[in-house]
């Protein structure tokens, strides 16, 4: 039958289509503001950004990857073998300013150099990003615990726990690191060439390469990015435990991978943005948090995450009908 | 007796377009009806509501006089609706013969295991039908244009139709095919199958059609025998005003030496010789597979050169990637614009500024409002019918997609642009107006090659033609000497003993 589309509900799906997750995050606060009256504080909602922004700052990362229509399951494992390695470099007791320039340069040549491996691999060789990333992943998780024999790394400097537990003018740095980072991706995304050859890239590779899109230099300074971040996460995620520990950031890929897909990117490549995901891990971040506060078992929270994902997805959808 | 097909009062709107309102018309048993109209006229919208691809927001349609209900592919396919889309539909993927027997795959008797051997002799027959061979158990990804567009028709004469829809299928073929696909519609439409015909080239109306239609801006226009029209009307119908000459040619002004190629050696490319002087349209000639879109490619640095040497304005060149030769000043509009052309999910703007982006950048920074300004520039220059410069390319019509991917070559100002079948899908007024560009285009000194399956475009637009057959370069003849005969004899092998080097 031919169908009749009233008005109303075209700007009705519209509206969904354009804000969908975010007002799923609005209707998340609002449901935890009315169940908990300690929720909407000022003080919870920057526990909530600090809580949210390691997986959030992953996720800028993997946005770009995913946007080349590619993935990254080795991000996790770079923040423990990044924590692990820095801590370690901590321990040998250089002067404050050498050993904080020793630790940022450590720690981001390791996600730099995984990335490049993961991007070389991925262009030159052609082997899917999905088997690339898992191998790697492996690697430096049992390199970390290699690197340490299990144990964790303790015994840190006072002074380098101000990373990941300090605050600034009462923000928690990691909290103002995150929004650095998004703002710059987000720029980065929207107004540079770079940000346009990662969306044509993902789009249609072979029509960017014949559009004169370096492709292959383009994925490999994706992964690049990816990686670094991912370990630049892993140091500021070091801090905060004031460790280095091997079995840190387990499953954070999955955390992230969800982060991006339920903020709209699509996993195909060529479409999605970092305020999607923005929104989408802190619908996660938000959904812990609220759920903690409500004292609901760990458990119970993992069946809701799946089923908040599932429906964020879903609404999502409606844009494309 | 009641009209095979019949659709009336069809009206479909997406945001922004009314793509069709108040359209229909008649289709009998046993005839060619062409569906005529310029790019975005609303011809495919049309034929993807009667194969149940997309749902109409109004309107009816009847089969043998009765109302049917074709909401969806499975639909059409029972009331007997078959169809060739402009788009392929293949699965890149698969295997020819799968591909034509995708959906509905022969089984092995009872057993729900497929007959693979009964799949790859029907593909083989069919395909024969219209005189072709290519391999059945060939991979889709690895076939050209033309060879992809044979699967694609196979594919529909493999099913019992009753009623079958051609969006452009002769696009992108030669005069070759064309004659095999119109030997096959003949026998169809002895079968009493009613045939719908959308076509850019009007010489094939007059050839195969019975009746024609005309749909202007998604309403209709004019309907009548194809005995009643003759060109000038259909164009008049079509564009709403006359077009005077087929082809401006305006006379040569040949500059100095552009591009020199010597001895080019490059897969199935064999010792090419070939100068190129700014100001200069050659066009290239030759069968499908004579290795015109792989000499395009090599000299695009899109595919990689064995031996031999260009030399681009004196300097020599060697483009390793299509950057390169961009950078160079080599331009290349290529075939088949969906795989090779368009970033889909990118909106019109984006699309044409992708070749040239420090154009409209400082730095790193792109400038938003330089990319708006060159995109509104290219959209009413070339007339592109889109609602806006931030549509997305997928929503554009075939014509004007077309368009797009030319705006973004003539937005990167090369020194050499070669043109890999431009007016393919394009509407006589927009094709007018290529060849305008074209022309101005070779005014302004750049050296332009043009690659066209359509052999009278070709002569029409060309300074010089150059004859390829089977890798090798076979002729290269004046415009004066060019005329399609000589033209066809040298594109089946053989060789000129006249002007061999240009
Ligand atoms: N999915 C879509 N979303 C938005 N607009 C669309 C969509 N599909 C088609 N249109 C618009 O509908 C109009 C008719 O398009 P259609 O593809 O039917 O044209 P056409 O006559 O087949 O043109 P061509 O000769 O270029 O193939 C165009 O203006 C086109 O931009
Ligand atoms: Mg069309």
């Amino acid at each position: 039958m031919a169908e009749s589309v009233t008005r109303s509900s075209k700007t009705f799906k519209a509206l969904v289509g354009e804000f969908g997750i975010a007002i799923v995050l609005a209707a998340e606060i609002g449901l935890f503001a009315l169940l908990s009256p300690y929720f909407f504080t000022a003080e919870n909602i920057l526990n909530i950004s600090l809580q949210t922004s390691i997986i959030a700052i992953i996720a800028v990362g993997m946005t770009f990857v995913i946007l080349t229509a590619g993935i990254d399951l080795s991000v996790g494992a770079i923040v423990a073998f990044t924590g692990v390695i820095v801590t370690t470099v901590l321990k040998m007791n250089a002067p404050y300013p050498v050993a904080l320039l020793c630790v940022v340069l450590s720690g981001l040549a390791i996600g730099a150099f995984s990335g490049a491996l993961a991007g070389t691999f991925v262009t030159k060789l052609k082997i899917t990003p999905f088997i690339v990333t898992l191998a790697l992943m492996t690697i430096w998780r049992g390199a970390a615990y290699m690197f340490t024999d299990g144990r964790p790394v303790w015994g840190l400097p006072d002074a380098f726990s101000l990373l990941g537990s300090g605050r600034l003018f009462g923000v928690p740095v990691p909290t103002i690191c995150m929004v650095i980072v998004y703002v710059a991706a987000y720029v980065v995304l929207d107004r540079t060439r770079f940000g346009r050859h990662v969306y044509a890239v993902g789009g249609n590779p072979e029509a960017a390469r014949l559009s004169g899109v370096p492709t292959d230099r383009v994925v490999l300074k994706v992964y690049m990015l990816c990686g670094m971040l991912a370990s630049f996460s892993g140091i500021l995620l070091a801090s905060r435990m004031n460790s280095g520990q091997p079995n840190a950031g387990q499953m954070y890929e999955l955390d992230v991978i969800a982060a991006v897909v339920v903020g709209g990117t699509s996993l195909f490549g060529g479409r999605g943005s970092v305020v999607g995901t923005f929104i989408g891990a802190m619908l996660i971040g938000v959904l812990r948090n609220g759920l903690n506060l409500m004292n609901v078992s760990s458990y119970v929270q993992m069946i809701l995450l799946g089923v908040v994902i599932l429906s964020a997805v879903l609404l999502d959808r409606l844009r494309g009908r | 007796m009641a009209p095979l097909l019949q659709m009336s009062g069809i009206r479909k709107e997406y945001p922004g377009v009314v793509a069709l309102q108040d359209v229909g018309f008649e289709l009998r048993s046993g005839e060619v009806h062409c569906l005529l109209g310029e790019n975005g006229a609303g011809k495919s919208t049309l034929m993807k509501i009667l194969s149940g691809a997309i749902r109409r927001d109004a309107g009816r349609i009847m089969i043998d006089g009765v109302d049917a209900v074709v909401d969806t592919p499975a639909d059409a396919q029972r009331h007997g609706i078959g169809m060739i889309y402009q788009d392929f539909k293949l699965v890149p993927e698969l295997s020819v013969a799968e591909n034509i027997f995708l959906g509905n795959e022969p089984t092995q008797g009872r057993l729900p295991l497929i007959d693979y051997s009964l799949m790859h002799e029907r593909s083989r027959e069919v395909i024969a039908m219209l005189g072709e061979s290519i391999p059945t158990a060939a991979q889709v990804r690895g076939l050209s244009i033309a060879q992809r567009q044979i699967v694609e028709i196979a594919k529909a004469l493999s099913k019992k139709v009753r009623v079958l829809a051609m969006d452009e299928p002769t696009a992108p073929l030669t005069e070759h095919e064309m004659k095999n696909l119109f030997k096959v519609i003949r026998r169809l439409k002895e079968e009493g199958v009613g045939i719908i015909y959308i076509s850019h080239r009007l010489e094939e109306i007059f050839e195969i059609g019975d009746r024609i239609t005309v749909l202007r801006d998604g309403t209709f226009v004019h309907s009548c025998l194809v005995a009643e029209a003759d060109k000038r009307s259909l164009v008049r119908w079509m564009v709403g005003r006359e077009l005077e000459q087929e082809y401006p040619k305006i006379p040569l002004d040949r500059g100095g030496e552009l591009l020199r190629i010597e001895h080019l050696n490059a897969g199935m490319l064999k010792d090419i010789n070939l100068t190129l002087y700014q100001g200069e349209i050659l066009g290239l000639a030759g069968l499908v597979g004579a290795g015109r879109t792989e000499l395009a490619r090599v000299l695009f640095g899109a595919d990689p050169r064995e031996s031999g040497r260009v030399t681009l304005g004196g300097k020599e060149i060697a483009p390793r990637s299509p950057r390169e030769a961009i950078d160079a000043g080599i331009g290349l509009l290529t075939e088949d614009r969906n795989a090779y052309g368009l970033i889909m999910q990118m909106s019109v703007r984006e699309n044409i500024t992708l070749s040239n982006l420090k154009e409209v950048a400082s730095g790193p920074f792109l400038s938003r409002s330089a990319e708006s300004a060159v995109a509104e520039r290219f959209t009413s220059e070339l007339r592109i019918k889109t609602p806006g410069i931030e549509q997305q390319v997928e929503h554009l019509s075939g014509g004007n997609r077309q368009k797009v991917v030319l705006a973004r070559w003539l937005f990167t100002k090369s020194s050499l642009l070669i043109f890999d079948e431009p007016t393919a899908g394009i509407d006589v007024g927009v094709k007018f107006e290529i060849y305008q560009l074209i022309n101005r285009l070779a005014q302004e000194g750049v050296g332009v090659i043009v690659i066209s399956s359509d052999l009278p475009e070709l002569l029409g637009v060309s300074d010089r033609v150059a004859v390829m057959c089977e890798g090798r370069l076979t002729g290269i003849l004046s415009r004066q000497e060019a005329t399609q005969e000589r033209v066809m004899l040298l594109a089946s092998g053989e060789t000129a003993l006249e002007g061999f080097r240009g």
